[in-house]
């Protein structure tokens, strides 16, 4: 039985390495289970980091699981007539293998500094060197984002700003930086296609940024448990020309601010 | 519980009928080692059932969501005509977790195994405070009844994660569910931890104090010495949990503000004092929650050392590296929480210290792998049920190991922190690795608990049907984390990006409920071979360790003979006898050219 269940382990290798082949290659039925496609000019760098773990994690994946897989299969007690070997260990062995790990994974956290520090920490600037302001302030609410921006005074969180509920335009190719809160509990302010995820925690003002790079429409998620209807707590995100973008808003304005205006009939999604 | 044989002195004095005092002092509110290990384990592997079923709701939401569920619908759920509903989603979830990490898990392996292997392994009669033992039992009830009490009254249990976050968890207003069944949650909690406190003292001097002659620290099993760090950590980790445990009801019950910033009003509800922060319980929750992640590993790789040593027939490689990795572990394990935190609103310029100190702790991680491919090299494996349990650990815990990795580095954590990788991540530390080394430590220690074998050939039914069915539920989760599948969403599929998703998380469900099924074996082979397995000797499997120098099973007392200890428990194979095991309390040969000079590792 001992070939049995070394095959069986063997499979380990086989079938973890088939499937990641798998889904990225997109075959059925596994179309589009892989990262989702990335439209931030900064989050290239997430994907790259994930894929350089994941050949890293994967070589070492292949190889201790195939010496376990041999090993199984070459002592096993029913077919093997060597002696056992009388041996406690091998001080050499122990100092290499935990030498070149840490390296590893030293170099590994090292390499990975940068990228967080770009994402985190290093907020874009005006060419004045000031901060660059946000475009738009988020805030989680059960279970729902509300939305401001400003409107003709320039500043968010006065009486004229532009406000809505789930609906988040933003314009191409522009370096977007956006304040997010929350009003009641935690949320996670979550952008699957622009790989940006911070936790929105009451009490404090959180700035996220990015530059989206590609049209379309795309899911604003929640990430943190938020109560009871957390997974309906959905909105989206249009990326569109900065012209598009501009005559979106003046309009908004419009229906929010003048009184008795009707809006055109628009066709729905 | 009639197969546990009644106390050695009780059978000398020949026909002797229990009186029912007699019978609650020596099986309920014993003070015996044993019989708490395994009133202890009892308890949990019901929970184990439990907590299997609400994972089973969990997968069937997420499978096929807002159906009814058949037969058991309609009873659970007549309000809502047999659906789930969202609120009882949290429930599920929420108490899920909960029942495994702190009602199976963490007692299974300190309380059920260490207290029944402790004092055995060292040689001891006894742990050092008999009657702390049994309080560490029985307050284990209590949390019982206030986790039984949350779900059973209404609105039917707690659902603020199994991380309680505050202010969902610490304003009644949030949620449904957040108000009489959260302050139950938080009383469980509570007492488990004063639980694992009692026993954690009780290991601690134990093990220090009670050690047979001739045991000295490095001769101790890896069983003990893990358990032995574990204790550790559960001293100086635990009063953090319950002190912000009590905060967190001060904060609920009186009106306090730890945890709540000022003018927070949730749902409408009164304002909040104000002047605290909720990341605040985040940091403490996860300075006892990750070294407790340590707690639910160390002893599972402890016990599967010496299960490996002992079926490979060959010493353990690199005994001493591998005490200290543990020691690593645990050392590090105190200042890796930040981990859980990266996106959480802590300043990023923690997340990167923390980065550092998270990818060094995968080292210890490592050795520990490199050295039990170490062991089964060059050995005469022995495929027995508990071998097989204990490699699949071995082979699970390199795929878990190693996915650890990704939420380690921060970059690659702003993208798959909350989503299915990190579900994936630790089923695979948790499920396939500690409870499979919890099922193989049952398969080996079973003839010493009631002096029966357990079968064989159903015992590798259960591992095959259980190793495949766990890969099919837990390595997909990896590429659902991939596309971004957030956790805890009764119902991802109204998102564009997940709606795809729906067929293979049925493929993933049909997997789980194959795996529970696979379970009643289980039930089934160890209820039937307590009564009915065929009867052992000291010492079934050859193994080398003091507790098989016991009769099967011990009485009252353990030990017939004092042990007294010559030398390491992974003797196997040594040239100085000639059986393949050469057991820790038997004397050297009198020859003295037979003996071998020890070697130092």
């Amino acid at each position: 039985m001992g070939r049995f269940w070394s095959l069986l382990f063997l499979l380990v290798p086989i079938l973890g390495v088939g499937t990641f082949v798998w889904a990225m290659a997109g075959w059925w039925p596994m179309h589009g289970h892989w990262l989702p496609e990335n439209i931030n000019a900064h989050g290239g760098v997430i994907d790259s980091l994930f894929m350089f773990i994941l050949v890293l994690t994967g070589v070492i994946f292949i190889a201790t699981t195939l010496a376990m897989f041999w090993f199984m299969w070459r002592y096993d007690g029913g077919a093997n007539r060597d002696p056992v070997a009388f041996t406690h260990g091998s001080h050499t062995l122990e100092v290499v293998w935990s030498i070149l790990p840490a390296a590893t994974l030293v170099f590994i956290a090292i390499y990975q500094m940068n990228a967080w520090a770009d994402h985190k920490m290093r907020r874009p600037k005006l060419p004045s060197g000031e901060m660059k302001p946000p475009l738009a302030e988020v805030m989680g609410r059960q279970f729902e984002w509300r939305i401001r921006y400003a409107g003709e005074d320039g500043i968010v969180g006065t009486s004229d700003d532009v406000q809505l509920v789930n609906d988040l335009h933003l314009p191409l190719n522009e370096e977007i930086v956006l304040a997010i809160k929350s009003a009641d509990v935690l949320h996670s302010f979550f952008l699957p296609n622009l790989r940006v995820k911070q936790d929105v925690v009451p009490g404090m003002k959180q700035y996220v940024w990015f530059q989206p790079t590609k049209e379309g429409v795309y899911d604003i998620v929640c990430a943190e448990l938020c109560g009871w209807g957390h997974y309906k707590m959905r909105g989206r995100v249009t990326i569109e020309s900065r012209e598009k973008f501009n005559t979106w808003l003046s309009q908004r304005a419009i229906e929010q601010n003048q009184a008795g205006y009707t809006p055109e009939p628009v066709e729905s999604e | 519980m009639s197969a546990v044989s009644l106390p050695a002195h009780h059978e000398a004095h020949g026909e002797h009928t229990m009186s029912v005092g007699e019978f609650i002092n020596t099986y309920i509110f014993s003070r015996d080692h044993k019989i708490i290990g395994i009133q202890f384990l009892f308890s949990t592997l019901l929970w184990f059932l439990v907590g299997g079923l609400l994972a089973l709701g969990i997968r069937w939401q997420l499978a096929w969501p807002w159906s009814n569920m058949p037969v058991i619908g309609p009873m659970l759920f007549s309000a809502e005509g047999g659906q789930i509903s969202p609120e009882f989603y949290t429930t599920l979830f929420t108490m899920h977790a909960t029942v495994m990490i702190f009602f199976v898990i963490i007692p299974i392996l300190a309380g059920a195994f260490g207290n029944y292997l402790i004092p055995l392994m060292i040689g001891a009669d006894d742990m050092a405070f008999p009657t702390l033992n049994m309080l560490s039992y029985w307050f284990m009830w209590p949390a019982f009844m206030c986790i039984g009490m949350s779900f059973l009254w209404p609105p039917y249990g707690a659902g603020s994660g199994w991380t309680s976050y505050p202010p969902l968890s610490a304003v009644p207003e949030a949620h449904p569910n957040s108000g009489f069944p959260q302050t139950m949650w938080l009383l469980g909690v509570t007492c488990v931890g004063i639980s694992s406190m009692l026993g954690s003292v009780n290991y601690m001097t134990t093990i220090i104090q009670m050690r047979a002659p001739g045991m000295t620290m490095f001769r101790l099993p890896l069983a003990i010495w893990s358990m032995f760090i574990t204790a550790i950590l559960q001293a100086f980790a635990l009063p953090v949990l319950t002190a912000a445990g009590l905060m967190q009801l001060s904060d609920r019950l009186i009106g306090t503000g730890f945890f709540l910033p000022e003018g927070l009003s949730v749902n409408n509800g009164p304002m909040a004092t104000g002047g605290g922060q909720p990341i605040l319980w985040q940091h403490l929750f996860w300075f006892y929650s990750h070294p407790a992640v340590y707690i639910m590993i160390l002893p599972a790789m402890g016990m599967v050392s010496d299960i490996i040593s002992c079926f490979a027939r060959k010493p353990i490689f690199g005994y001493k590296p591998m005490v200290y990795s543990i020691s690593g572990i645990a050392g590090l394990g105190f200042i890796v929480w930040g981990h859980h935190m990266f996106v959480s609103g802590m300043n990023p310029l923690l997340g990167m210290t923390f980065m550092v100190s998270t990818m060094m702790i995968a080292l210890p991680s490592a050795v520990k792998v490199f050295n039990w491919l170490g062991t089964i090299w060059g050995g005469q494996i022995q495929y027995t049920t508990p071998m097989l349990f204990a490699l699949s650990f071995v082979s699970m815990f390199i795929i878990g190991g190693l996915s650890g990795v990704f939420m380690a580095a921060t970059p690659v954590d702003i993208f798959i922190h909350d989503t299915y990788f990190i579900v994936a991540h630790f089923h695979y530390v948790l499920f396939a690795g500690t409870a499979m080394a919890v099922f193989g430590a049952i398969y080996f220690w079973f003839p010493k608990m009631f002096g029966r074998m357990m079968d064989e050939n159903l015992g590798k039914i259960h591992f095959f049907l259980t190793f495949i069915f766990l890969n099919g539920t837990f390595f997909t989760m990896h590429i659902l984390g991939a596309v971004g599948f957030p956790r805890r969403l009764a119902d991802p599929y109204d998102y564009e990006t997940f709606k795809h998703l729906l067929p293979m998380n049925q493929f993933m469900s049909i997997c789980a409920i194959l795996m529970v099924s696979s379970q009643i074996i289980f039930a089934f082979n160890f209820i039937y071979s307590m009564f009915f397995g065929a009867p052992v000797g000291r010492n079934p499997w050859g193994a080398n360790s003091l507790e098989w120098f016991a009769p099967s099973p011990p009485g009252h007392g353990n030990f017939d003979a004092q042990p007294i200890v010559y030398r390491g428990p992974y003797e196997y194979g040594s040239p100085e006898v000639d059986t393949d095991n050469y057991p820790q309390w038997i004397p050297p040969p009198a020859d003295e050219r037979r003996r071998v000079a020890p070697t130092q590792h």
